[in-house]
């Protein structure tokens, strides 16, 4: 089993309003000093087997499909463990 | 004209969209989400509400729907396609038409008449009205915004795809008070506020949006 993670967020130029909302929420709390807040997705990907090249590559291809829409997000993905490809398996 | 709209689970304005679509003088056709074909349809409307209860993105996984796949390969052959609201948002994620519908600006959810200038009636869906024509339809939604980088905006623009455009002031952010966008064909649509709750004098602010609805009947017997 690999764990793989998938990070969404809105593009820079694109408007939060959801973290505008959790911004404007933090002085409330008595948290000062927070210049702006960003709220993203973020998707743990339990794959089975061996991590390889290919499956990464497919997981590159879902990320841009479904898991964000590259009109408005970017994504980022990160391999959890010592499960990248090329990398011996404990 | 038979009048295909599709029912995603989260449709909430499928019921109104088939009425409508029968007071403009055609044929309603209940399509479902997980169906293979398109019964003959001459044209489809994809309704608004919350397909998928709205999860991941508005209209991301609608995309992916069987019916979807039946719909994009049509549109792509010409096929008259309506998306309204959730429908709209859904032919954004089909890549159908460019651009994305993000959070409203304000954040809160909105609904209200509104009043629309009608930019481009060369689709099958606004022929029935003046270049210009001003109509009040209702708007509801939450994610109405809609967003595109500025070259698309311009081509947009340029190309007279701007199909509708808020008047009396932007309700949700809308990017150059952009209501509704065609496709570079004319043929598919898409437009946040909601033309099938204006089309009787019962209820909704009049009878102005039913245009959207009568244009296909007239265009076959022209």
């Amino acid at each position: 089993m690999a764990r793989v993670v998938v990070d969404v967020m809105l593009k820079p130029e694109i408007l939060d309003p959801q973290g505008k909302a959790v911004h404007g929420a933090l002085p409330r709390l008595g948290f000062d000093g927070v210049a702006d807040v960003r709220q993203g997705k973020r998707f743990e990907l339990e794959l089975e087997g061996e991590l390889t090249e290919e499956r990464l590559a497919e997981v590159h291809k879902l990320a841009e499909t479904l898991l964000s829409n590259p009109v408005i997000e970017d994504y980022a993905i990160h391999i959890e463990g010592d499960a990248a490809p090329g990398k011996r398996r404990a | 004209m038979k009048v295909g709209v599709v029912t995603f689970p989260g449709s909430l304005d499928d019921v109104d969209a088939r009425r409508a679509v029968r007071l403009g003088g055609n044929e309603a056709v209940a399509l479902w989400h997980r169906d293979h074909d398109l019964q003959g349809v001459d044209a489809v409307v994809l309704p608004g509400g919350f397909s998928y209860g709205d999860y991941l993105r508005c209209g991301a996984i609608s995309r992916f729907s069987p019916v979807m796949t039946e719909v994009v390969a049509a549109a792509g052959k010409g096929l008259p396609v309506l998306g309204i609201c959730n429908g709209f948002q859904i032919l954004c994620e089909s890549h159908l038409l460019p651009g994305a519908l993000i959070r409203n600006d304000h954040r809160k959810f909105v609904c209200r008449d509104q009043r629309l200038r009608i930019e481009n009636n060369r689709t099958p869906w606004t022929s029935s009205y003046a270049e210009g024509a001003e109509v009040t339809v209702v708007l509801k939604n939450g994610e109405g915004s809609y967003v595109a980088d500025a070259e698309t905006l311009d081509r947009l623009e340029g190309e007279g795809r701007v199909v509708a455009r808020y008047l009396d002031g932007n309700p949700n952010g809308s990017l150059r008070d952009i209501a509704g966008i065609t496709n570079e064909a004319g043929n598919v649509v898409g437009l946040m506020p909601h033309p099938e709750h204006a089309v009787e004098d019962l209820c909704g602010p009049g009878t102005e949006g039913l245009g959207f609805f009568t244009g296909l009947v007239e265009r076959a017997f022209a």
